[in-house]
Parts: structure tokens; sequence; C-alpha cells
């Protein structure tokens, strides 16, 4: 885990040193991490985070793209700036460990390891989509990669994913799930119910709430009475800290404590990341309701790509061909998944009465 | 003057119970709030308080004595000069006004109960013992936890409790508390943490101490388990069973007294059963914890005492989507389910009486809907009357008479006429209740006007 523990109520504060830092709960000597501090990552690591981060990138600017060019229809929630977040946790789990998330998903599903271009004619609504077409952007899912979803109701995700880790429990499992969720969904009261449970029955969830700033276009400020969101817990017992989203190594560390405390059985806990979203709420969002300098600002200064690119190229670890080398591959994979998105026919009419209920058969 | 003591009733539903112990003898005095008694039902037990003060004067009812009618007098009690008498009770008052059905049986000799027919699928020569309902579903669910360990049960008070209506009587001593789960009043959220753990691969049986509490979760049932098999393309499904009494109670008032039938019913990717017999709540409860989608099993507080015969069998499941032929007749089809087959059943010994033969049909499942057995009746009666206790916008008769209208136009002989709850939030009143509520004369009246007599 990252060294500091000092201020907790430090804000967002982008900065590599100050990870995390914890705000309350349970004794601090039961969570915290034994083992390796893993802010620092391995040059292999980071090369793997800036891949993983650019193709999350680069598939959300191609679906940007094609959303304008009316490929993509209804809403879609591009990920762009946030990519730190799954990256970095998703980098804490295991093999088995369940992820699910709400409407925002696509970064979350390319971080488990689902193929872009299934997800890509997801949302072109096509054959070779996820869901066959049926779900779209918002509805994905992958029992291979342990992806629950893609849930387009806010907050709905945290009640489900806190049953994840009830069955994980149940089977006496060592499995922990999951539950994305954001500064707006943090409002809702199925998210406190959830907590709830989740403490009295000591159930291996991690709550990450992805708090962007932004609840569509209400700023946290003026939606929520206490806007330390990892404090969210409190009155649940359930201990939670505060994450420097925009750096992956920070997220890995904070997610690998949390992980680590989880799957001891000691039950959940929250990671509130600290992060902020490019673009707008969905693509027909202009965002309005923020500068176009503080939006600079993020960019220019904690961009969570960039910042591993410096690391990269300061440390010798690549040069600046090598990089543009991966970008050309990143690109390949992308403009792949967007042709097959094209190519992919639309589903067959008799589709469209198939999936309703699962025979008793089957 | 003596003061009358009488079998008090543990819910409005109550009808009788069993005065298991005295806790006096003649001779003793009492006072306000002492024991006196210990009553019990199927579902609970009590014990009797005193409400005045005075000395036992004699025991009317000895103990262990069973099904004593609520309201029968037990013991008097020699009161203080001066002490008031107990109130009458209320069943014993004159209702001339508001029960016809009371006044035209007194008139007439009480007809014969309808006899129905033994439920089909059953083999010759299979003993039947009687049960409640309550009793048919608990061994439902504890049969299929015995069976498969990814089924537990969930929901408030249904562990140690044992359930707020007993149904899960046993259940936490037999399977103890991994798989009954008392949960906080949370609705929402264990709703939606059930489907989470079906979406996983576990069977949970969600209980809602009443459909009433469900709306807190509606959103879990319809958006997070109806929904998700279609939305993913077949890969993953919630296969959670959510159960629990629905419907009108006894004076309970608007909240807590609604038939939530349509509102299921409505939802492509759900399942909903709606059962009246024991034998049916027990086969079917099994089957839905079988099925591997969402269920919506709806119970009825007032049936939960009621006894039926339940086969014998090791393993008794019934088909989903199935209407039970209930009676043969020749002259009208009358459909309903759950409590609404109550009504049909008194109206069809009066109808019997004027020499109309009404086919009786238990829907059994309202979702998917057994249109099939409807229309086959309908083509041999030639009229229709649906009975149900939901409101009539958007109900299930709406739905049963837009579809036979579309299939056996031709074979209708008589308007479609439903029999429902009245258009109009519960009320509390036991008078205006009774008017809320469908009964058998609308029944024999919307009968006799399809069959023009």
């Amino acid at each position: 885990m990252a060294s500091s523990k000092s201020s907790p109520k430090s804000t967002a504060k982008p900065s590599a040193k100050a990870a995390a830092s914890k705000s309350t709960g349970k004794a601090a000597s039961g969570r915290a991490a034994k083992s390796k501090s893993s802010a620092d990552f391995t040059p292999e690591e980071e090369m793997q985070a800036y891949r993983d981060m650019l193709l999350i990138r680069r598939f959300e600017e191609k679906a940007g793209q094609m959303y304008g060019m009316g490929l993509i229809g209804g809403f879609c929630h591009l990920y762009i700036g946030q990519e730190a977040v799954v990256v970095g946790m998703q980098g804490a789990i295991g093999e088995g460990d369940q992820v699910i998330t709400g409407y925002r998903d696509h970064g979350h599903m390319l971080a488990c390891g689902m193929d872009p271009k299934g997800v890509m004619s997801e949302l072109t609504g096509r054959e070779g989509g996820y869901s066959r077409g049926k779900g779209g952007s918002m509805h994905m899912f992958s029992t291979d990669k342990h992806f629950y979803g893609g849930h387009g109701i806010v907050g709905a995700q945290v009640p489900l994913g806190t049953g994840l880790a009830f069955s994980n429990k149940y089977r006496g499992n060592d499995r922990v799930c999951l539950a994305y969720f954001g500064d707006g969904a943090a409002n809702q009261g199925q998210v406190y119910e959830s907590f709830n449970m989740a403490e009295l029955w000591q159930l291996p969830v991690i709550y990450v709430i992805e708090n962007n700033q932004y609840a569509m276009g209400t700023s946290i400020a003026r939606a929520s009475a206490m806007t330390n969101l990892s404090k969210r817990g409190d009155s649940f017992n359930i201990p939670g800290a505060q994450v420097d989203g925009m750096d992956v190594r920070a997220v890995r560390a904070a997610g690998e404590e949390a992980v680590e405390f989880c799957r001891s059985g000691k039950g959940p806990y929250i990671l509130e990341m600290k992060t902020y979203r490019y673009r707008g709420h969905s693509m027909s969002d202009p965002a309005k309701y923020r500068a176009k300098e503080e939006v600079n600002k993020m960019r220019q200064e904690h961009d969570p790509i960039e910042q591993v690119r410096v690391r990269l190229l300061e440390g010798k670890i690549a040069s600046e061909d090598d990089l543009k080398s991966i970008d050309k591959e990143i690109r390949a994979i992308v403009a792949d998944a967007a042709e097959f998105a094209q190519s992919s026919p639309e589903p067959d009419p008799s589709e469209l009465w198939t999936d309703v209920l699962a025979s008793v058969e089957g | 003057m003596s003061i009358k003591i009488l079998m008090p009733a543990l819910s409005p539903t109550m009808e009788e119970g069993t005065l298991a112990k005295w806790m006096v003898k003649v001779g003793d005095e009492v006072k306000s709030g002492d024991v006196i008694a210990e009553i019990e039902t199927d579902k609970a037990t009590m014990e009797v308080e005193a409400v005045d003060e005075g000395t036992v004067e004699e025991l009317l009812v000895p103990a262990g004595t069973e099904n004593v009618k609520v309201n029968d007098v037990i013991a008097l009690i020699s009161g203080e000069g001066g002490a008031e008498p107990a109130p009458t009770p209320a069943k014993d008052e004159p209702k001339k006004d508001n029960a016809p059905a009371a006044a035209k049986a007194d008139a007439a000799p009480a007809p014969e109960p309808v006899k129905t027919l033994a439920p089909p699928s059953i083999p010759e020569g299979t003993e039947f013992v009687s049960m409640t309902v309550r009793e048919a579903l608990r061994d439902a669910m504890a049969e299929e936890m015995r069976s498969d360990d990814r089924v537990f049960v969930m929901g408030e008070e249904v562990a140690q409790y044992e359930g707020a209506y007993k149904v899960t009587q046993g259940l936490l001593a037999e399977f103890g508390d991994r798989r009954v789960v008392d949960t906080p009043i949370t609705e929402h959220g264990f709703a939606g943490l059930g489907v989470g753990a079906a979406m996983s691969g576990l069977r949970p049986i969600v209980e809602f101490m009443t459909f009433n509490f469900a709306m807190q979760a509606i959103d879990q049932i319809i958006n997070s388990a109806a929904k998700t098999r279609y939305m993913s393309g077949g890969q993953m499904s919630a296969p959670i069973v959510f159960r629990g009494p629905n419907g009108p109670a006894s004076r309970v008032g608007a909240q807590h007294s609604q038939d939530y039938a349509s509102w299921y019913a409505h939802i492509p990717g759900l399942i909903v059963i709606a059962p009246y017999s024991a034998a049916d709540a027990k086969g079917l409860l099994k089957a839905a914890i079988r099925n591997p989608n969402p269920v919506i099993f709806l119970e009825n507080e007032v049936l939960y005492g009621k006894s039926f015969d339940v086969p014998k069998l090791d393993d008794y499941v019934l088909p989903i989507g199935k209407a039970n032929v209930m009676k043969e007749g020749s002259d009208v089809t009358l459909v309903s389910y759950s409590h609404g087959l109550t009504y049909c059943l008194d109206a069809m010994a009066a109808l019997e009486a004027d020499g109309i033969h009404a086919e009786l049909i238990d829907l059994r499942t309202i979702r998917p809907l057994d249109i099939e057995t409807i229309i086959t009746s309908v083509k041999k009666t030639n009229r229709l009357v649906t009975v149900e206790e939901t409101w009539p916008a958007c109900g299930i008769g709406a739905e049963i008479a837009a579809r036979v209208q579309a299939e056996a136009f031709d074979w209708l002989d008589a308007p479609i006429l439903r029999v429902t709850q009245k258009d109009v939030p519960m009320p509390y009143a036991a008078n205006l209740e009774k008017l809320a509520l469908p009964n058998a004369d609308e029944v024999v009246e919307a009968v006799k006007t399809v069959c023009y007599r």
C-alpha cells in the first residue's frame, strides 16, 4: 500500500505518492497491507498498464466516432479519463473474482479481457455482440470472464454485486466481488441497504466508487451532503479509503489492500476512486456544466495514460518508437473491432423471441 | 354478574383454534393482565390475558379442546358489582344490509358444497394426506433444500421467528442459518442480493413478508431478474423464486391488501404462479424452485390455514403453465385463481341448485397463461365469466377476455363478464371491505347474465 496515511481529508490531489488515505472503520492494524508495496510497478507492469489503458482510450474514441456516424444507437457512455481505475483494480484481483458495474461499462469489459470485437458489435447491435445485439451498450455480460454486467438502473448493480459476494461466502470459496458504482449512484438507498447486509454478513465485496465528480450534470457538491464518499460506510463500520484514481499504481495498491482484507474474511471494503471523465455523461451531453479549463487541466496534468507514458520514457523502459508501435498495434485491434462491428449482420428476426425464458430442459 | 371470556382470534383470518392449557382454575382470583389460558393455531401459540378482575367461576371448554370457534365463550368470571358485560362479538351482529348472500342462504336450504375433480397426473391408488397450504409450502421448500444445496431461503423473520405467517416453520432447525437467512427490513436490498446470488448459480427463495412490500423491490425483480436473460443473449439467468402472501387479507387496509398478479403477469421474463390448494402449492413451488427462470409465487394469507388432500408421493411436482379444470360443466366457464376460487365454489353450489352447471378452471399459473384450456372450455360452454381479487383495469380477466374474443369469437354466445375487486383502494371498515371484494352473489349474477337467466 502506498505510504501516505497522513491526511484523511485530502481530496483528489493526484499524486503518485499520496495514493490513498484511509478514512474510517475498524482498527487500522487489521487492514494494514502486509504484502509488498506495489505502488511501484515493474517495467513489465508499466508496459502492460499502458497497453491496457490505451486500448480502452482508443476503443472509446472509436465508439464516440461511430456514434457520431450513426452506427451506434441509444445511449453511449464513454470511459475516457477513468482508465486507471479499472486497469489498476483488475491488476489487484485474481482469476474467478467477479466484476459488476453500471452503465459506463466498456472499460470494465475490456479490462476483464472481453473481446473488443464482441463489445463493439454489441454497441452496433449486431449478431456478433456479447448479447447478440439484444443488450446494447449498458447490458453486456461474460460469465467466462466473470463479468456480470453492465446495468442500466443507477445503483442496481450494488445489491447484485453484494449477492455475488454472498454466493462466494455461501459456497465457501475465497472469491471477491468488485462492485463498481459512481458518485451519483452513491446517493441511492439500495447502496446503503447493501452496505448493511455486506457488513452484517461479512461478505467479500469491494465497493469501488468511481467519483468522476459529476452525476450526469450535477457536481458532487451539489448532490451530496458529505462529499468524502470513502466515509459513506462509516455508520456500517465498513473501512474505506480515498484513492487517486488517475494513478494506476495507486489504484492497484489500494485495490490489493482491499482484496486482501476481503479475501481473508473481514467483510466489505470501500474504495473511493477520485477520477474524472473527459467526455460528457453520454454522447448527447455537451457538458456545459463545467468549464473547459477544468477539463483541460485534468487532461494536461493528470491524464492516467500520459503519467505512465512519461514514466516509461523517463525510466528508459520504452522509447518513443516502442510506444508508437504499441499505439499502432492498439489502433489495429480497435480498427478490427470497428470493422467487425459493421460487417457482422444484424440479429436474425427470429432472435426477437428467443432468450425470454430458459426452457425447463435447459 | 358474570363476565364472559371469549375465544380470541390471533389474526383477522383465524376462525378457530385449540385451547391448549388453562393457567387458572375455578375459584382463582384474577386481575387484569393475568394469563388465564394458552391457545394455539397451526401458526402460533398465544397467551390469553384477563382484562377484568374477579373470581374464575367456570371453565366452559376443557384444556386440549381443538377447533374452538373464535368468540365462543370459554370461561366465566364473576366480576365485582357493576362490571361491564363483555362486548358482543362482531360476528354475531346482524348485517342484513350488506349481507345478501347470508340472507339468501337463510331463505333456502344450504346447497351442497361443490365436489371438485381430483387433480390429474396422480397415479391410481395414491394415498392422500390432509395438510394445510402452509405446511405444503414448507414441505416443498424443505424437500428441495434437501436435494439441492444451492437452494436457500432468505427474508424477514424466516429463520428464528419461523416466518411471519409461519410458512418456514422448522427450516432453521433442519438447515441452519447458512441456508435459512434472516434479513434486515430491506426489501430492495435483499431482493437485489438474491438476484445477484442467482446470477452466479445459486437458487434463492426470497420471501416477502407480503407482496405489498415487494413494491420496494420491484425494480430489482423486473429490471434485474426478469430482463437479464434477454439482455445477455441467453448467457445469464436469474433462477430465483420470490414468494409470499399476496392479495386481500382481512381488515388490514389499503396498503396491505392488494392482488399483484397482473403487475407481474405483465412482464416478459417472469413466471407467475398463484396456487389455490395445498397439493398445487406443493407441486408448483417445487417446480418453481427447480425452474431456471425468475418465478413470482403468489400465496394467499386467507388460504394458508385451509386444509386439502395432498398426494403422498416422494416427489410431487406439477407442470408450470397448466390450468386445472377443477370441475366439469356444460353451461358456462368460470375462470379464477387463488382465493378467487372460493367465490366460484360457493357460487357454483347455488347455481347447481338452479340447474346451471358451470365448468371451473383454476389457472394455477398466471404467466404463461394456459389459454388453450380456457378456449377448449369456452368452445364447449360458449360462455365465460372471470373472477379475481384484482382491480378490473388491465387485470387478469381483461387479458383473458381479449384473448378469448380473438381466438374463439364465433363460439361465444354472450359477452365475457368479469367479477373483480371494485375499482377503489381497499377500505378498512368491515362493511366497506366486504363491498369492495368480489363475492359469490356477484359470480351468480354474472353467470345468470351470460346464461340469459
